[in-house]
């Protein structure tokens, strides 16, 4: 009865951090506009207009590309369901979700990294010259990003000694010395810099941009159109919601769940919402102050990210 | 100060010393790279502080305050004041571009721990085995002096050497003698007013600081 209660609890838990990073990133995402738009002395949209957005193009007629293949309708699915998986392993606001001794590092980020590659590989499938092109700039990026991303988990799970994401949470809350140990803020602040390049933020695209010449996001994504679109910008919205949960977990773990308890649960949903709000309002506020990154000038900022990666590794096996 | 404050605090000391570093070689534009280099005199100073205070070292806190004037305010205000009269503030082409020179500085800070490291297991103390991180800055200092063009980002290139040095020097020995560190920190103060006599008669008969020009011979 209680591995029962225990199971369902867990699972149940599970199930709130993948509603909560479809619909929180939804709202996280017209949150993030209205800072900026406030920002720069306009009203701006409702923080829920991206949830009626969405709602709005579901119920639009599906229209497709003559030419493109079974890859391009298949490409949305695909990535909803590779950041849901994602949500459900990782310890958003339980410190124990289901699937958590798979819930390695490499595999929540290959998760995320494949739904990245389908959507590139559907903007080329339509075969127009901005999807090309689009695809084209979105994996240079993410070839570049990715041996930060590598090294930058490889420095977080030296202190915890293992790169499941549970363990390193459940390691941080217990010795919380090692936030503040140079590895960590040099692996956070470099993976900070790859959230930035794969979510397509300022300075590496510009989120609100539709001029051709610049976009690279956006181009990918042009032939998509009703359901589609919404299935693309909901697991972009996931996404987005997910890695900057797991920066915040990372930084500071207090407040996450560590029991199956609806009380601790609840708490532990409250808490996430509202450092995950506080960490994409420092985000925005910080974009509008920016400008975009000439994109020959990308290779210099992951470039940097992964010498702070690599210097993590290396102050972390000093520290031993 | 009880030990574990000490010791964090002395790594994220170190930490951010060669993180001033690599700032050095990733920005383009000189008043990043000379701002990066005033908060490494601050780290050095902080660094020194540090250890003094642990180790009832009076002298050292000296240090640490002679530091934190020459290294951490006097030096790059002098710097900052060539930089300002400087039309093209920026390292447009250095000899080795900027990706390629940060995975070089990667290289560099595996070379530096891994030669410093029969060093570091010598010293079991907290703060013997950071001398890596003031190798690492020393190497990255040496690379942006062989690399860069700039009358200016050489001279930070030479400041980043000796506060590298400097670093190992308070960790290695606990402060070297205080008549010791001031002839060091006057002999950088002296290279930085060479630097802008140098830099005053080059923009006066070329009209840029670029160290390419003096190449060769002009009338």
């Amino acid at each position: 009865m209680n591995t029962l209660l225990h199971t369902m609890g867990v699972a149940g838990a599970s199930g709130l951090q993948v509603v909560l990073t479809g619909a929180g990133g939804l709202v996280l995402l017209g949150l993030m506009r209205k800072v900026r738009a406030r920002l720069e002395g306009r009203v701006g949209a409702p923080i829920l207009q991206p949830l009626r957005d969405v709602r709005k193009l579901m119920r639009k007629e599906r229209l497709r590309p003559e030419f493109a293949t079974w890859i391009f309708p298949l490409a949305p699915v695909i990535l909803v369901a590779t950041v849901g998986v994602a949500a459900v392993m990782t310890p958003l606001v339980t410190s124990r979700p289901a699937l958590s001794s798979g819930a390695d590092l490499f595999v929540v980020v290959y998760l995320l990294l494949l739904g990245s590659t389908i959507i590139a590989l559907a903007g080329l499938d339509a075969g127009t010259a901005f999807g090309g092109m689009g695809s084209s700039r979105a994996l240079t990026i993410g070839a570049l990003a990715e041996p930060a991303l590598l090294v930058t988990i490889l420095a977080l799970s030296i202190s915890a000694h293992s790169s499941n994401f549970p363990v390193i949470i459940r390691a941080t809350i217990v010795d919380p010395g090692v936030i503040i140990s140079p590895a960590r803020l040099f692996a956070l602040a470099a993976l900070l810099i790859v959230i930035v390049a794969e979510c397509g933020r300022l300075p590496v695209d510009n989120p609100a941009t539709h001029l051709e010449l610049t976009m690279i996001h956006e181009a990918m994504i042009l032939e998509y159109a009703g359901p589609d679109l919404a299935l693309v910008t909901l697991g972009e919205a996931m996404r987005l919601a997910l890695l900057l949960g797991v920066f915040v977990n990372l930084i500071v773990p207090w407040g996450i769940a560590s029991s199956t308890s609806i009380a601790a649960i609840v708490l532990g949903m409250v808490v996430l919402c509202a450092k995950v709000a506080t960490v994409a309002c420092a985000l925005s506020f910080a974009e509008v102050f920016m400008a975009k990154l000439r994109l020959f000038r990308l290779p210099e900022l992951l470039a940097g990210a992964f010498v702070l990666a690599l210097l993590g590794v290396v102050s972390g096996v000093v520290a031993k | 100060m009880n030990h574990s404050a000490y010791a964090s605090l002395l790594g994220l000391g170190c930490a951010a010393i060669v993180l001033c570093a690599v700032v050095t070689l990733w920005r383009r534009s000189l008043r990043a790279i000379v701002r990066a280099l005033a908060v490494q005199g601050v780290a050095l100073a902080l660094v020194a502080l540090t250890l003094g205070l642990h180790g009832h070292n009076r002298g050292l806190e000296i240090v640490a305050v002679l530091v934190f004037v020459a290294k951490g305010v006097v030096v790059p205000t002098l710097i900052t004041r060539v930089v300002r009269h400087d039309v093209a503030s920026r390292e447009t082409q250095p000899l080795v571009n900027v990706p390629a020179s940060l995975v070089a500085a990667g290289v560099l800070i595996f070379l530096a721990f891994s030669a410093s490291r029969s060093v570091s297991v010598l010293a079991s103390s907290a703060s013997g085995r950071l001398i890596p991180y003031g190798m690492a800055a020393m190497l990255i200092g040496f690379f942006a002096l062989a690399t860069r063009r700039k009358a200016v980002s050489q001279i930070v290139g030479l400041l980043l050497v000796d506060n590298g040095i400097a670093l190992v020097a308070f960790l290695a020995t606990a402060g070297v003698p205080l008549i010791v560190e001031l002839g060091a920190s006057l002999d950088v103060l002296l290279i930085v007013v060479v630097l802008q006599v140098l830099a005053t008669q080059m923009r006066l008969r070329l009209g840029s600081l670029d160290l390419d020009q003096l190449a060769e011979l002009h009338d």
